[in-house]
């Protein structure tokens, strides 16, 4: 049984080739966490936007985009824009899925952190003659994001985690890696070596999320 | 006296929708003046007072402050709103930022301040309100009474020349609302122009060169504080002011 799915000589000739998929994994979050974060930033400021021709089309853009599945949203960009000629790398289809998935997600929690910092907040930085701009990034994100900290970083996590969509249009990221060194080696021992070391990766971010919960249930008591 | 007022607000009207908040509303400060503004819940008087810095937009009228056109489209607002101070019922301090924070931000990003030049204005602001020894506390740090005067030290931080306050004292506990008084109080001493919303009567005698007594939208009455609250000439006057001082 261990031999099966933990044979030592296997993982150790893998290694070099996960490691590889490790690192991808880690820069490709690198690209899509900001990149979603930025796409949710710019839907949650047009949500502040109180005109209903803004309003209604943007309801629209993010429950679709919520409701739309990120695996089907990105095979479709792969294999199903070729046909009306539009031909993307891999790299730039997982671009575009995820500023769109997880983008209208960070949109929405974003939203609830600058709906959640009271008015007389943005009002006291008006009267002071701060621009919009200016007080959304001095004085009300700072505020919103504290606010959603907990739904933020357990966004990033699940973002992180569906980084491994990106093994089917072929990212070398480490599910792939995994896939691949499983396929030379006849063996499943290289899936549960990249089991393990998303598990080491993200296991942190997880004790941090509940530290964070239970501070906040602290603070309702 | 002939000398052109610091804020002239004229046939101010405000709709919210269907309802009719100010029903023309004129108002004129001198230099050095202080209104006090009184009247019952909903009369309009806060959306008056921000209908002042454009917080409120006003559905008509015109208002000049400081020989400024606050409703013409061309006017710098962010630029206009510096010299209007605005303190408000909840202080509004951003939590975030300590007391110093609070008192420099607009300094830096409006006024154009380096960091050094707004840390020393700040402090001076603060110190004119009593704080200096707060600066680096945050405001969940702070009584509310010090709050307000931290907010009051990030208006008059910006240099205005006029300040509105809208019920300064009416979140605060007793015995906090003399020390917010008495900066008031040496405010208006310094000579800032000075627009009241308050129920706190024993100030407006004191301080006040006028009082405005607003309801359902309109001045009704104006006067000094001894006329208005001795000798009120309209009824409604004379019923709000035996309502308040029966508290
Ligand atoms: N943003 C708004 N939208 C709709 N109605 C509003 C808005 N702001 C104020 N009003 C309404 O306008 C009226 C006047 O409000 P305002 O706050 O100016 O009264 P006020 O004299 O300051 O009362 P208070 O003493 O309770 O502070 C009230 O009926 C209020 O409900
Ligand atoms: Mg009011």
């Amino acid at each position: 049984m261990l031999e099966t799915f933990f044979n030592l000589e296997i993982a150790r000739s893998a290694w070099p080739i996960i490691l590889a998929g490790l690192g991808n994994t880690v820069l490709l979050s690198l690209v899509v966490v900001p990149l979603g974060l930025t796409g949710g930033l710019g839907l949650a400021m047009l949500a502040s936007v109180r005109k209903p021709w803004v309003r209604y089309p943007l309801m629209a853009w993010v429950d679709f985009f919520r409701a739309f599945p990120p695996l089907v949203l990105l095979i479709f960009l792969f294999a199903g824009l070729p046909f009306a000629g539009l031909e993307l790398g891999g790299f730039a289809c997982v671009c575009i899925a995820f500023f769109l998935n997880t983008g209208a997600y960070y949109g929405e929690i974003l939203r609830a952190g600058i709906e959640s910092v009271p008015s007389g907040q943005t009002e006291a930085a008006r009267s002071t003659g701060l621009g919009r701009v200016q007080t959304m990034l001095f004085v009300v994100l700072p505020q919103a994001v504290r606010n959603v900290l907990h739904d933020l970083l357990s966004n990033t996590l699940e973002v992180v985690k569906l980084t491994a969509l990106g093994s089917v249009v072929a990212m070398p990221e480490l599910l792939f890696q995994a896939r691949q060194a499983q396929s030379l080696t006849y063996n499943p021992t290289p899936i549960v070596l990249a089991a393990v070391i998303y598990f080491v990766m993200l296991w942190p971010l997880v004790r941090l999320l509940s530290r964070l919960e239970n501070r906040a249930l602290a603070v309702r008591v | 006296m002939a000398a052109r007022p610091i804020v002239e607000a004229r046939g101010i009207h405000k709709h919210f929708g269907s309802h009719h908040v100010l029903k023309g509303v004129d108002l004129a400060l001198a230099e050095r003046e202080l209104a006090f503004v009184i009247g019952p819940s909903g009369s309009g008087k806060s959306t008056l007072l921000r209908c002042l810095n454009r917080l409120e937009e006003p559905s008509s009228g015109s208002v000049v402050v400081d020989g400024v056109d606050m409703l013409d489209p061309r006017t710098d607002l962010n630029h206009a709103r510096q010299r209007i101070g605005m303190v408000f019922q909840s202080f509004n301090l951003y939590p975030h930022m300590t007391a110093l924070g609070n008192v420099t931000l607009a300094l830096r990003k409006v006024a154009g301040k380096t960091r050094e030049e707004a840390d020393a204005v700040g402090r001076t602001a603060l110190d004119r309100v009593g704080l200096a020894d707060r600066a680096g506390h945050t405001p969940g740090q702070l009584s509310g009474g010090q709050q307000q005067r931290v907010a009051i030290a990030r208006a008059i931080a910006l240099e205005p020349r006029v300040m509105l306050f809208d019920e300064p004292t009416s979140s605060l506990d007793p015995e906090l609302v003399g020390s917010v008084l008495g900066v008031m109080r040496d405010l208006r001493e310094s000579g800032m122009a000075m627009v009241v919303v308050s129920h706190e009567m024993g100030f407006a005698r004191n301080a006040a060169d006028r009082v405005l007594f607003m309801d359902q939208g309109l001045i009704v009455e104006e006067g000094t504080p001894s006329q208005i609250f001795e000798a009120p000439a309209q009824e409604r006057t004379r019923s709000f002011i035996g309502q308040i001082q029966k508290h």
